[in-house]
């Protein structure tokens, strides 16, 4: 076997091979905060299988979006969280045969699902599409992004709109009494608003 | 270019609401939360300007976004539906809002934007359009849920509702993952053209995985758990919304993913549909007769009906899906009635909602309680009612396509259900008058008599309009 092919084959079995057992640390890690870092490692791997996959642009999404913002943001809820394994690990042997047996029921479904792996004609002739010619990913991406599936863009953007009010009609509170800025009023404040000049006779108070 | 304009053209009801939505938030942060009833109103008249939009533009066909979208009778028949439904609930939950001094002008904008999500549901013509347009109707929801945050209980029923409906949407994912990768597209016909060829046990599979995920949004056994805490939860108005638009949209989507794309493994799916339609009805019935709040009851009562308009759906075909439509669209008419009864129950201090709190209602609110006790007689199934031919149709379709068990099973448990609904009656017309209600407010005065009307024999001549256009709307599939 020369070179060129060696090559990748080795890239796919590291890759996938670090992708495997680092996932397998993810749940079987006692901090959570390794957890994450294991994660974080995990996305990495698969970055690089999707690389070798000749989709680099899905790679470097996952590396850039995964890795720098969901990972770095479940890391900072794990710190600040107080998380107390030994309590976490309770109910762990009442759950077991509930989600054990779980377990072998989608192991099962994987296993015929795999047994009986035969693509239709047509997802066969869609798999052998060429990619676009003559442009990388983000180039086949720019071209049908905003034409083909424009549609998608919008309503993916409205469902973020919901998101983001409902975040804001959820949490934010108008509390009565609390002194907020009013750029306009407090320009406009001369000193007759603020003092009262009081003719006060001695021996007696205001 | 061309074609993109006349995209755009057809997705006009949509794209308008959206727009409409996203003004009418500008204008609420601008005027802040005084606005929020006078928003309300502009709401429902958009959506009512939209019903007639599309109402104008039925009976046409035509795809836009490379197929993305599909805009037939069927599609017609669901909006309609939703868009007047939604504008009611807005119309008719404006007092209590007001009254429980929850109003914003938020939950307008939520409800306008879960029936944009909604519409594009029940066009969906690709397995991305179903999941983005189940999404945006989905998180809306959960939002107005969880709207009155004052409330420990609707705090609880929107965390619930956002924890299960997540579940119940990666499921749908993983199944559309599924099909996807044996497809090898998400198009509805390409997708109808890989279900044809071989037996192909990976869309099955991902079938199966799909239709759980949607049988949650339509509260089917055993997804239905999130149902009566949620109901009860949630402030009335919300409830009202769950019990009615949603339910259409989502029965509508199904509808058209089972007899559209896979309409060739029809063997397969019968049995899952089946299996969920005895469940529901079985549940929904035993699980309702120990209710003592009138939310929870309708809970109960809409996971019921939903086993019911599931016997349509196994049966399958144009009849199955006219019967469907049909019934779906007396259940639509009814629940909203029923809910206009529900919003009515209101007495000096504040709302109630305990059954027994109707007692004597014949003597206190004549009226209220004639339009009560004729809606849940309907929807009991009792002739000569207008419910009663609802459920009839279905049997038909059933019984026309060899569910004859099936058939005889939803026709025995409807006499379970006829006895809890029937106590309710008992209780209005035959205990002792308890506090009496306050006057309800036009709108709801209104809405419950106009439902109940409809469900009397006298108004018998505008159910062939409708069974018409059910049946105009499930031709559409074939």
């Amino acid at each position: 076997m020369d070179l060129p092919t060696l090559l990748p084959a080795v890239a796919f079995y590291v890759f996938a091979a670090s992708a495997v057992l680092f996932a397998f640390m993810v749940v079987s890690a006692r901090n959570p905060v390794r957890s994450v870092l294991f994660l974080i490692m995990t996305f990495f791997s698969a970055a690089g299988l999707f690389v070798l996959m000749g989709a680099e642009f899905l790679g470097m999404v996952l590396i850039m979006v995964y890795v720098g913002a969901v990972a770095v943001l479940f890391l900072f809820v794990v710190m600040m969280l107080d998380i107390d394994n030994v309590e976490l690990k309770q109910g762990f042997a009442d759950y077991m045969p509930l989600g054990g047996l779980l377990g072998a029921i989608l192991a099962v479904e994987l296993i015929v699902l795999g047994s009986s792996w035969a693509f239709s004609d047509t997802a066969q002739s869609a798999r052998l599409a060429p990619m676009p010619e003559g442009g990388d990913n983000l180039g086949a991406f720019a071209g049908v992004l905003y034409t083909d599936y424009a549609f998608f863009i919008e309503a993916a953007g409205l469902v973020l709109l919901v998101a983001m009010s409902g975040a804001v009609v959820l949490t934010s509170y108008h509390k009565k009494g609390v002194k907020r800025q009013n750029i306009g009023e407090q320009v406009a404040r001369r000193a007759e608003d603020g003092v009262t000049l009081v003719d006060v006779e001695p021996g007696q108070g205001i | 270019m061309t074609s993109f304009v006349s995209n755009l053209v057809l997705i006009a009801p949509e794209a308008g609401l959206a727009i409409t939505a996203l003004v009418l938030l500008v204008a609420g942060a601008v005027r802040g939360e005084r606005a929020g009833g006078l928003i309300s109103w502009l709401s429902a008249g958009a959506l009512l300007l939209a019903a007639l939009w599309v109402m104008r533009d039925a009976g046409s066909s035509a795809q836009a976004f490379n197929g993305a979208l599909v805009f037939d009778q069927l599609a017609s028949f669901a909006k309609i539906a939703v868009l007047i439904s939604a504008a009611l609930v807005l119309a008719m939950g404006n007092r209590f809002l007001r009254d429980e001094n929850i109003i914003k002008y938020e939950y307008a904008i939520l409800v306008l934007l879960a029936v944009v999500g909604m519409m594009i549901m029940v066009s969906a013509n690709d397995l991305l359009s179903l999941y983005v347009g189940l999404e945006l109707q989905s998180l809306s929801l959960y939002v107005l849920a969880a709207f009155n945050r004052n409330s420990l209980r609707a705090s609880e029923a929107g965390l619930k509702y956002f924890v299960l409906g997540g579940l119940a949407s990666g499921l749908l994912l993983y199944g559309i993952s599924l099909i996807y990768g044996f497809a090898g597209t998400t198009r509805f016909d390409g997708v109808a053209a890989a279900a044809g060829g071989h037996m192909n046990m990976g869309l099955v599979i991902g079938l199966v995985f799909v239709l759980s995920g949607l049988a949650f949004k339509i509260s089917a056994v055993p997804f239905h758990m999130w149902t009566p805490d949620v109901y009860e939860g949630a402030p009335t108005p919300v409830t009202a919304f769950f019990a009615t638009a949603p339910k259409m949209a989502a029965i509508a989507l199904i509808a058209r993913l089972l007899n559209g794309p896979f309409a060739d493994l029809a063997g397969q799916w019968q049995q899952v549909v089946i299996g969920l339609s005895v469940l529901s009805m079985t549940l929904g019935y035993f699980g309702a007769i120990m209710q003592r709040n009138i939310k929870r009851l309708m809970a109960y009562s809409s996971i019921a009906n939903m086993g019911y308009a599931l016997i349509a759906m196994a049966a399958g075909g144009v009849v199955g899906v006219s019967a469907l439509l049909l019934y779906m669209g007396l259940y639509l008419i009814t629940t909203l009635g029923l809910f206009a009864c529900i919003l009515a129950m209101r007495q000096g201090e504040g709302m109630v909602e305990r059954i027994d709190d109707l007692a004597g209602l014949s003597r206190t609110r004549p009226g209220l309680a004639l339009s009560f006790s004729l809606l849940m007689m309907s929807i009991a199934g009792l002739p000569p009612l207008a419910g009663f031919f609802g459920k009839l149709y279905i049997f038909m379709a059933a019984v026309d396509q060899g569910l004859l068990w099936l058939a005889i099973y939803g026709a025995v448990l409807s006499v379970v259900g006829a006895f809890y609904y029937l106590r309710v009656v008992k209780i209005i017309w035959f205990d002792d008058p308890g506090p009496a209600f306050v006057a309800p407010s036009a709108t709801l005065s209104l809405t419950a008599g106009a439902a109940a009307f409809f469900m009397l024999p006298g108004a018998l001549w505008l159910l062939p309009a409708l069974e018409r256009w059910a049946q105009a709307a499930a031709a559409a599939l074939s």
